[in-house]
């Protein structure tokens, strides 16, 4: 029952389940829902110092970056230039802390506040700049599977469509547009690594999509914002390992009638009434 | 002279560079970026890069994210 491990670009990763670091009331809550949620790669952004932290603190200073691949993102950019500056921000970081990461980005170009939606054309436009500055670009998007296409094309090392909007909790709202992503992205390439980033709210959801086919889940909010993190870091966790089997099994087609599961034969002689 | 640091005015000593204002500033160069002028200065050079005159600087760091 092993499974592949799930492989992104020149990371190998045995965790499907990619968790973020935003949100928490804690860095205590935050490195424990880390460790319970199994996941080895971790997301992060890139913002201005402002020593906002009294105590000096940095987050850097509570991740285990022996352990985790950190996973910078470009969040909050609303421009092709923008999110090329931070990207590389991110790399010259993570390349002083000699974390794999460095070599990676999770890339947001957004369009507009109130949905947090991508901007497609400016996404594209910065897939194909960063990929051509060495990056391995992990492609946040809708679930247009003409722009995922469009980004795989351009060199995307994995396109990653929005289950509902940033946050939002409302899971995958339109599986039909992720199977054909899917099958827009894997018809001639079955490895070509497909994740769901965004809007997941509860374990089903990850559970969901992952029988869809995905080969991981992106989430941050979901976790962070729950009533109890840690026990949603767990409940993710295996949501996300029962989706990847249930998909890899087989599930039996949908019907309209009944089958019976017990032998229909050797059933007692009813009772005349 | 004076530089501008994240949107922040502020005055350094002529001939400062950037691992001089780092210093001053409190940060550990290994947890920021520097750019100036929007052109990253990859950390081996900040102690060579002299500040320039109304030049502008944006230091980050790494933050919780999704």
């Amino acid at each position: 029952m092993s499974d592949k491990p799930l492989v992104l670009g020149t990371h190998t990763l045995q965790s499907r389940l990619v968790v973020g670091t935003g949100k928490y009331s804690t860095f205590d809550m935050m490195q424990q829902c880390l460790e319970v949620s199994g996941s080895e790669v971790i997301t992060v952004a890139v913002r201005r110092e402002r020593l906002i932290d009294a105590e000096g603190r940095n987050i850097l200073d509570f991740i285990d970056l022996s352990k985790y691949t950190i996973l910078p993102n470009t969040a909050g950019c609303f421009n092709a230039e923008d999110a090329i500056r931070v990207a590389r921000l991110g790399r010259e970081i993570l390349e002083g802390l000699e974390n794999p990461g460095a070599d990676w980005v999770k890339l947001e170009v957004l369009g507009d506040t109130k949905t947090l939606l991508p901007d497609p054309v400016a996404t594209l436009q910065a897939t194909e700049a960063l990929v051509k500055e060495g990056f391995q670009v992990l492609c946040y998007t809708t679930d247009d599977p003409i722009t995922a296409k469009r980004l795989k094309d351009a060199g995307a090392t994995s396109v990653m469509p929005a289950g509902s909007p940033i946050g939002s909790g409302q899971g995958v709202l339109n599986p039909n547009n992720i199977r054909i992503c899917l099958e827009y992205l894997k018809g001639d390439d079955p490895d070509y690594p497909m994740i769901i980033d965004a809007g997941v709210g509860s374990a089903s959801d990850v559970a969901f999509a992952m029988e869809l086919g995905c080969d991981g889940v992106l989430l941050n909010t979901a976790i962070a914002s729950a009533t109890e993190p840690a026990t949603m870091a767990e409940a993710m966790k295996h949501a996300c390992l029962a989706g990847r089997q249930s998909f890899r099994a087989g599930r039996i087609p949908k019907k309209l009638y009944a089958t019976a599961s017990s032998p229909e034969t050797g059933v007692i002689s009813p009772s005349l009434r | 002279m004076q530089i501008t640091v994240n949107d922040e005015a502020r005055e350094v000593a002529a001939g400062s560079t950037i691992a001089d204002l780092l210093v001053e500033l409190g940060m550990r160069p290994k947890f920021v970026a520097v750019e100036r002028n929007l052109e990253l200065i990859p950390r081996a050079r900040h102690a060579e890069c002299e500040l320039v005159e109304n030049d502008k600087l944006e230091v980050v760091t790494l933050v919780g994210g999704g």
